[in-house]
Order: structure tokens, then sequence, then C-alpha cells
């Protein structure tokens, strides 16, 4: 590898400075699961690495039952899959954060890496994309908000301007009669990057007979992971059911644009993105159906 | 620019204070400058699992941590595993079940064994599988190391 600076700063505000002063030649160092193996592949030289673990507000996790779940950009996979509140409000987060890499992986890896690294096979990014997460941006003008779902741009490219660094990641509470689920298609069980990955987000009726609101995100099937809203518009006003599932599974289908590649040839992906879709709206509903007033325990 | 770093961490239950480019990772640290060789260099970029430790008793390759980032922290190696009493019950049954043949895995298979029992006592086999699932092994098929670590796990709850 070729050398570079390192720092380790205790404040976001040292973060900033010290990745502005730098420009393109600085990064953040969250979990270190993708840029130690690209800086050391060489995909590009860096003078400087920001290390973030060691800034308290970037570590913490917190749970409020009205506000939702804010996770510090810089929390491992491991970590957020142990936080009983994540386990018990979030399983569709922990669909993705549990199946990215294997146990070492996830002890280092982190969603505001993942999201920054911006592939477009990111497991996490489909996930929270369907639960309307948003990422926390601070920079040398201060902070802003932007969803996840427009936050990469490109492969590997993100809205991320000179000098900001993704803070935390905010999800919004989960609703009674809502739920989520998140698969992926990969040759072997564990370890490997997503051939094709859906997730799938569904409110229902109290007594779950319509569909209110819907999300469907995709992912490894597109230059950035894609939001689809048009399957999403399908499953709205209609009862859950397989005949529905299948019109949106069909439209998310379409909407792909899978590109030719060792993982998987094109025709192969739009048959994962109809079958994982509809699985996954299986699945979003079976939670959604379980979920009848999440916050009545916390509340106790 | 860049430069040695001072880093000072418990390594094995022990103070090791050295010098560093920020630059090298921890597995070329603990190799080629602490002398610790457990730990293994398979792929180098996080597949392979052979340079598995743990940092603050949490399971990471440590060729995608850098040396600097354990500064204040603790890291147990397979060279930390075995007590005074002997062996760990791990390495125990690693031989017992014959779980190795040419060994380059082993010391990684060992430390992700011992962040799953540390965390499970008694997990199931598919449990063990898929904690394992970042270790790889071109030799044994897998099946001995998993019998390896149920054998470690029943002596090790049967003890309390």
């Amino acid at each position: 590898m070729r050398p570079f600076d390192y720092q380790a700063p205790a404040t976001v505000d040292e973060a900033i400075a010290a990745l502005a002063a730098k420009g393109e030649r600085a990064r953040p160092l969250a979990g270190g699961t993708d840029i130690l193996v690209q800086l050391r592949q060489g995909r590009f030289e860096l003078d400087l690495l920001v290390d973030l673990k060691r800034i308290p507000e970037l570590l913490a996790i917190g749970y409020d039952p009205d506000t939702g779940l804010t996770i510090g950009a810089a929390v491992s996979c491991a970590v957020l899959a142990e936080h009983p509140d994540v386990r018990t409000h979030y399983p569709g987060l922990l669909d993705a954060a549990s199946i990215i890499g294997g146990t070492a992986i996830q002890g280092r890896a982190t969603l505001g890496g993942n999201l920054c690294n911006a592939a477009p096979s990111g497991d996490s990014i489909a996930a929270m994309m369907v639960l309307g997460a948003r990422a926390v941006v601070a920079g040398p003008s201060g902070r802003r908000e932007v969803p996840v779902a427009s936050f990469c741009t490109a492969p590997g490219k993100t809205v991320l301007q000179k000098g900001e660094l993704v803070v935390a990641l905010k999800i919004p509470a989960p609703q009674p009669h809502t739920g989520a689920r998140y698969l992926r298609f990969i040759p072997r069980g564990e370890m490997d990057i997503a051939v094709a990955g859906a997730g799938a987000w569904v409110a229902l009726t109290a007594d779950a007979t319509r569909i209110t609101n819907a999300r469907i995100a995709l992912a490894a099937v597109a230059p950035t992971p894609l939001n689809v809203p048009e399957a999403s518009a399908a499953l709205v006003g209609h009862a859950p059911g397989e005949d529905v599932f299948a019109q949106a599974a069909a439209l998310a289908s379409e909407a792909a644009t899978p590109i030719h590649d060792t993982r998987g040839t094109t025709p192969q992906r739009r048959h994962l993105v109809a079958v994982l879709v509809r699985r996954a709206l299986q699945g979003a509903v079976k939670r959604a159906m379980a979920n009848e007033a999440p916050g009545q325990e916390a509340q106790r | 620019m860049t430069g040695k770093q001072k880093v000072s961490a418990i390594i094995n239950g022990e103070l090791a204070e050295f010098l560093c480019e920020p630059h090298q990772s921890l597995l070329e640290c603990l190799r080629d400058i602490l002398g610790l060789t457990g730990a293994k260099e398979g792929c180098n970029d996080g597949n392979c699992g052979a340079c598995s430790v743990l940092l603050d008793g949490r399971l990471v390759n440590s060729c995608l941590v850098l040396g600097v980032e354990i500064e204040g922290r603790e890291v147990t190696t397979i060279e930390g595993l075995a007590g005074w009493q002997g062996l760990h019950p791990l390495q125990q049954a690693f031989i017992a079940e014959d779980a190795l043949q040419c060994g380059y895995c082993t010391p990684g298979m060992l430390m992700a064994g011992k962040a799953l029992l540390d965390r499970n006592p008694n997990p199931t086999e598919a449990e063990i599988r898929t904690w394992l699932s970042g270790n790889l092994c071109r030799c044994t098929g897998y099946d001995k190391i998993v019998r390896a670590v149920r054998s470690a796990s029943k002596r090790m709850t049967e003890v309390v």
C-alpha cells in the first residue's frame, strides 16, 4: 500500500477540517473493509485517512419510539445487530446488515461506509431506502440531511461535497401495521456480493385487508441502488396477495437495467429481481401483520 | 508526510508498544514488527480469514485493520489463546478431531471459533457454519472443523 497519513480526531469538526484541507486526497475511514482493499489494489491514492472511530457521536445508536433510530456512521454491523431496539423494531434493516460479508467483516463494516462506498450492490442501501432512511451529512457549511434514496449518484459516486462526511443514518420510527424485508441472491450462502437484491416495505390497514403504502428498492441491477416507485404504486390500494405481488415484481424487473458480468447475466438478474421482489413482499407483509403496535412495549 | 507513529496496545494481555507506518496493516505489525507470526496472510483483502484476530473481543480480519487503529485497544491473537493451564479446549478439540491438515487456516479458525463460543456457548451446527463462513479451508472440507467446534462447546459448557 502506498504510504499515507492517519489522523483519528475526537470531534466531527476536527474531522471536517482535516478532510476539507486535503480535498480529494483525503477520505474518512470507518470500518475499512472497502477502502483499505481499494487502496491496496491501487484504485486511487490518498495523502490522508481520517479515522472516524474516535468520535463518540459516530459510534452511538439511539432509539426513540417517536423519532426513530439514529445510527452513528461508524457503528459496525455486528454492534448494530446486537442492539435490542434494532432487533425488535428494525428486522428489515438487520436482514441486510447481517449478510454483508462474514463475521469478521461485520465486526468492522458500517452502514455509513456501505452507503458512501456507493456500490450498486450495497445490500444495506436498498434496505435503508425502503425504510425511508436519511443520511445526516456534516461539512464545512454545517449539517444537512439527504434521503438515502438520492445519496448515490453513480457507481462509487455520492452527493458528498468537499470536506463533507456522513455522521449518522436516521430511520423513522416503525408505525403499526408496517413491515420490511430485504433479500438477495448469491451463489453461496455467505461472503459474496449480491447478484441481485430486493428490499420491500409495506404499510397495511389495521385489518390487513389493503396495502396503504409501499416502497420497493433493488440492488446490483442498476448503476446505483434503485428505487422503483412504479412497483410501489401498483401495490397501493390492493389487498396483499400473490396477484398484486407478481404485478409489482414484473414492474421492478422491467425497471432494472442489469449488466452482464461474471456474477450473472442480464436475463438471470431480471428474473431474480422478480423472484426476490415477490418474496420480499411476502416477508414484509408477514412482518406488517405481526407488527400490531411497535411503540407499546418500548413505552412500558 | 507519513513517518512512523508510536502505538500502545494490550496484545494477548500484555502492554505492547511499537512503531509503525500508518499504512501498515495490523497483520503486518503483528507478524513483521512484533514477531507474532500465528496470524497468517492469505488473500490480504478480507476474504479468507487466515489473519483473524480479536480486537476488543470482536472478530476482525487483521489485514483490514491499520496498525495505528489499535492504539489503546486490546488484541488477542492465536498466541494468546492457550493459557498457563495448557491448550484451550478449542485447540484440544481441533487435535482430537483432526480438524486440520496443512494448518494455514487453523489460527484464524480457532480465533473465529473462540469469538463464537464467547458469545454463544452452545451453537448449532448451522450457527457454526454461518459464523465460520469468512474462514476458508482448502484441505479439510470443513466437517472436521465444525465437529471440533461442537465438541469444544460441549466440553466447555459441561465444565460450567
